[in-house]
């Protein structure tokens, strides 16, 4: 079944559903969000993309395979746990660094713990499209 | 009749081969020699005790200990095996798993060795399970075979079994006495006597010492282990294996001996052994098993004796152990020469080998002699020592000295036809062209033969240094031994003189009681190893029951069981606990509240009445936001977010599945979705009813509050849950992320639809070659 409106639609959305997961994960630390859930909208910006247009193409959409997201994603948060340990803390410590701090203002915060999230972000979104790209297949 | 690998063209020994060899005979050389060195520390200052600790945590200990007891079972394990290990490279040479078969040896030689050095009950318990394991694989190591499979699988079965009861009890001692170490327990008598527990432990000890020790009615494995290769049937069934158990009894009768229950089940398990296996052994044919059976005769003399407090009988059963361990091997060695030059063990088929083997036949002689308890063999002192334990033991129950003499006549029988038959008479013409066996073969049940007979020239040698520390240990308490070959005229004497004559008659009279014997099991319905099989079907008929009824593969049971399961389970617990009775605030409730709860209503509601597959689907969906909404409403947005998004998700999955699925209209009839509401309606029930309990009590939370105040200062973040998911609770978010990993791999694998059509593993082979 191919939809006109429903692929012309998806163009858009997708690109904005992927922006918005972005901005789910980045603010998951003050605010409702965080990578579980932002992974979650971006594999439905990817199920998206598959009803439109086609599994095949939303796989190419990707560019890696799913399950090796999901791999990739779960060694970034694994990584996360390094640096607390180089510094003698225990393991998943968290670490921050504030870049271009000032007077009453705390900068742009980096830490292991954004690292960390990014890790399950991408390990949600590559489990759920495995689970969803091998069901979908013919 | 089966025959093992024979002489002819050999192929030249391998690398492995040779180190494998070099490591086998080296090993319990050293170990040799390490014990030798330890007799005189050992009678000065017994017992020796080192180790480490291991389990600090539960009291257990990798420690060993040598005393009297433990360096006489040392020495003939490590002993004995040498010599074994030495035979066997001369007679499975050119076999092409031999390096396999010097493994399990050495692994069964070293499980044998922890055995009897160890210092406390869970070492002793694990090399147990060891030398289990390890002569599983030795018996079943012909594994083309259907019959030493068999055998095999019977050893390890039975004797595991013991095993394991022989655990519960050793676990029982060690928590009476309040330690696992011998050094303790063996002390230890009257705190474990006076016990209620006592005599469970006697029992489940008893169990795996009969069963290693092939007791009535356990038996019958042993002959069935025959199956394996000579060399093992000569080291197993003869210095070690088998003596695990008697080691064990012996090792236990400071603390666990003396009772009436003990000392009278030791006496008849021992007796009614004897003399069974006895008759039993009258009627085999096949040299091999006419020894198992002696081998299990044996057992049961030592078993019965073991059940004394005399120190004369046990000094009977110490001295047996050493003569039993040089006949035994020696003469399993001489069958496996028989067998590896003529290619048969069948005793009708053999005769005038005398001439041909004349150095085998004097090996053969010499064993025969020391078995049937002549002059001047250690076997006579031996046998002589056994009727004054008899005797001993005999003031209350005189059937162990009757036992005692008909099981030594049969025994005398015995060792004249395994020893002598084969080389008297004529020779048949088949064997015409067999010849004398290489030295690599009669080394060593010669160096067996020729111990039997030394020490029974000079029995002081074994007499203080090993016999006499071994009885200590096994009485507990101080005890001389003296060994000597003429005792004067008296009552044993003149029992042994009886032994000869029915001996010598029963030898005579051999092919009419075998025959005889043959015939009265012809008659008998049953026997001990088809009550096995039996026995073995049951089990594996019940197994089969359980498991089509239990483990069906049937999901949709399964989740049912899960569900009846935990209804009654809250049901149960809400009783208890009195949460009936509460008080829910209605009037609380807003509108929008209410609005949610409509919607849920009216999703399961459409999801249940209606017929079409994606209505219901949809109808769950809008459930699910409705349970959404709720979490939203109490202040819970991630929640809510997360559920609104998988619930999203998972009606696409679902919509998609069903789509391609055959269209029905009817899955189930009316009774099974009767049962199924009835089930959905009594689980929807519960959980409520017990979520409403719990939040009658007051929450109390002390890590809410934590989280609430150190979110912001120590982890920088105002959304609690998330800096608990990603920073105070970091390890079980990885965790978490893992196991989606895994599942989604998992689910990945197991749906995919274009599998690679399987090739036959034999054209792969062609292709590849």
């Amino acid at each position: 079944m191919i939809s006109l409106i429903l692929q012309g639609a998806t163009r858009l959305l997708v690109a904005l559903i992927l922006l918005f997961s972005v901005y789910m994960l980045m603010r998951g630390h003050n605010l409702p969000g965080g990578g579980f859930i932002a992974g979650l909208i971006a594999s439905a910006a990817f199920v998206l993309y598959a009803l439109a247009w086609s599994l095949r193409e939303a796989r190419e959409a990707l560019r890696v395979s799913p399950v090796k997201l999901a791999a990739i994603g779960a060694l970034i948060s694994l990584a996360s746990a390094v640096p607390g340990m180089l510094k003698g803390f225990p393991p998943f410590t968290g670490l921050w660094l504030f870049i271009g701090g000032g007077a009453g203002d705390k900068g742009i915060p980096i830490s292991t713990v954004l690292l960390f999230d990014v890790g399950i972000y991408l390990a949600v979104l590559g489990a759920v499209l495995a689970l969803f790209f091998t069901i979908e297949e013919d | 009749m089966d025959t093992e690998v024979h002489s002819g063209d050999q192929p030249p020994t391998g690398w492995g081969e040779r180190i494998w060899s070099l490591v086998l005979l080296a090993f319990p050389l050293g170990v040799t020699l390490w014990l030798l060195s330890m007799i005189g520390p050992v009678r000065e200052h017994a017992p020796i005790v080192f180790g480490i600790s291991w389990i600090p945590s539960l009291g257990v200990e990798l420690n060993f200990l040598i005393d009297g007891l433990s360096l006489l079972f040392g020495l003939l394990i490590s002993g004995v095996g040498f010599f074994v290990a030495l035979y066997a490279k001369f007679y499975l040479r050119g076999h092409p798993l031999i390096q396999r078969f010097f493994f399990y040896l050495l692994l069964f030689m070293l499980g044998m060795l922890g055995l009897v050095l160890a210092g406390n009950l869970i070492t002793l318990f694990v090399f147990w399970e060891i030398t289990t394991i390890a002569s599983y694989l030795l018996i079943g190591f012909n594994h083309e075979k259907a019959s030493a499979r068999r055998s095999a699988l019977q050893a390890l079965l039975i004797t595991a079994m013991g095993g394991l009861a022989l655990l519960a009890g050793l676990l029982l001692l060690g928590m009476i006495v309040g330690s696992y170490n011998f050094t303790e327990v063996l002390v230890a008598k009257q705190q474990v006597q006076a016990h209620p527990l006592y005599l469970p432990i006697v029992i489940l000890v008893l169990i795996g010492a009969f069963t290693k020790s092939a007791q009535l009615p356990f038996h019958f494995w042993l002959p069935n282990a025959m199956a394996a290769p000579t060399p093992v049937s000569a080291y197993l069934h003869s210095a070690t294996m088998v003596k695990a158990g008697i080691y064990l009894l012996a090792r236990m009768c400071p603390v666990l001996g003396g009772s009436d229950v003990w000392l009278l089940t030791l006496n008849i398990v021992g007796a009614l052994t004897a003399v069974i296996a006895a008759i039993l052994a009258m009627r085999q044919t096949d040299l091999k098993l006419a020894l198992a059976y002696t081998t299990v005769v044996a057992l049961g003399i030592l078993v019965m004796f073991l059940g004394s407090e005399a120190s004369v009988a046990i000094a009977a059963a110490i001295t047996f152990i050493l003569v039993h361990s040089f006949y035994k091997a020696a003469l399993f060695m001489v069958v496996g020469i028989i067998d590896h030059q003529t290619g048969t063990r069948e005793l009708t088929s053999l005769g005038g080998l005398g001439k041909r083997m004349p150095i085998t036949f004097g090996i053969a002689a010499a064993a025969g002699f020391s078995m049937a308890g002549f002059p001047p063999f250690l076997g006579f002192i031996g046998k002589e020592l056994k009727y004054e334990g008899a005797l001993a033991i005999a003031e209350e129950p005189t059937f162990v000295a009757w036992a005692a003499v008909f099981a030594n006549a049969l025994m005398v029988a015995i060792a004249a036809t395994v020893a002598l038959r084969p080389f008297w008479g004529r020779l048949p013409e088949k064997l015409q062209s067999v010849r004398e066996a290489p030295p690599g073969l009669w080394i060593s049940p010669l160096v067996m033969a020729l111990l039997g007979l030394t020490f029974g020239l000079a029995p002081s040698l074994v007499a203080t240094t090993l016999v006499g520390p071994a009885v200590t240990a096994t009485m507990g308490q101080e005890e001389t031994v003296v060994l000597k070959l003429w005792h004067g005229i008296n009552l044993p004497l003149v029992m042994s003189i009886t032994t000869f004559a029915l001996g010598v008659l029963a030898f005579y009279l051999q092919p009419n009681i075998r025959a005889l014997l043959n015939r009265i099991a012809n008659w008998l319905p049953r026997n001990s190893d088809t009550q096995w099989d039996r026995g073995l079907n049951a089990f594996k008929w019940a197994a089969g029951v359980h498991t089509r009824h239990i483990q069906h593969g049937i999901l949709k049971q399964y989740l049912a069981a899960v569900f009846a399961v935990t209804s009654v389970l809250l049901l149960w617990g809400l009783m208890r606990s009195g949460g009936f009775d509460m008080d829910v605030d209605w009037e609380r409730l807003t509108v929008k509240e209410w609005a949610a709860m409509a919607l849920v209503f009216a999703g399961s509601l459409v999801a249940i009445g209606c017929r079409a597959p994606l209505t219901a689907i949809c109808s769950l969906g809008g459930m699910g936001v409705g349970i959404a909404l709720i979490f939203l409403f109490f202040g819970a947005p991630d929640v809510a977010i997360t559920q609104l998004l998988v619930e999203t998700l998972f009606l696409v999955l679902v919509a998609m599945t069903l789509h391609r699925l055959p269209h029905s209209t009817e899955v189930s009839g009316r009774r099974v979705r009767f049962v199924d509401a009835l089930l959905a309606v009594s689980v929807g029930t519960t959980v409520c009813l017990t979520l409403l309990a719990v939040l009658q009590q007051p929450l109390i939370s002390p890590t809410k509050e934590y989280f609430e105040l150190a979110s912001v200062p120590e982890a920088f973040g105002r959304n609690i849950v998330n800096v608990i998911l990603v920073d105070f609770r970091a390890l079980d978010t990885f965790g978490e992320v893992v196991v989606v990993l895994v599942a989604a791999v998992g689910a990945a694998a197991l749906l995919r639809r274009k599998l690679k059509p399987r090739v036959p593993i034999a054209a792969a082979k062609e292709e590849r070659a």
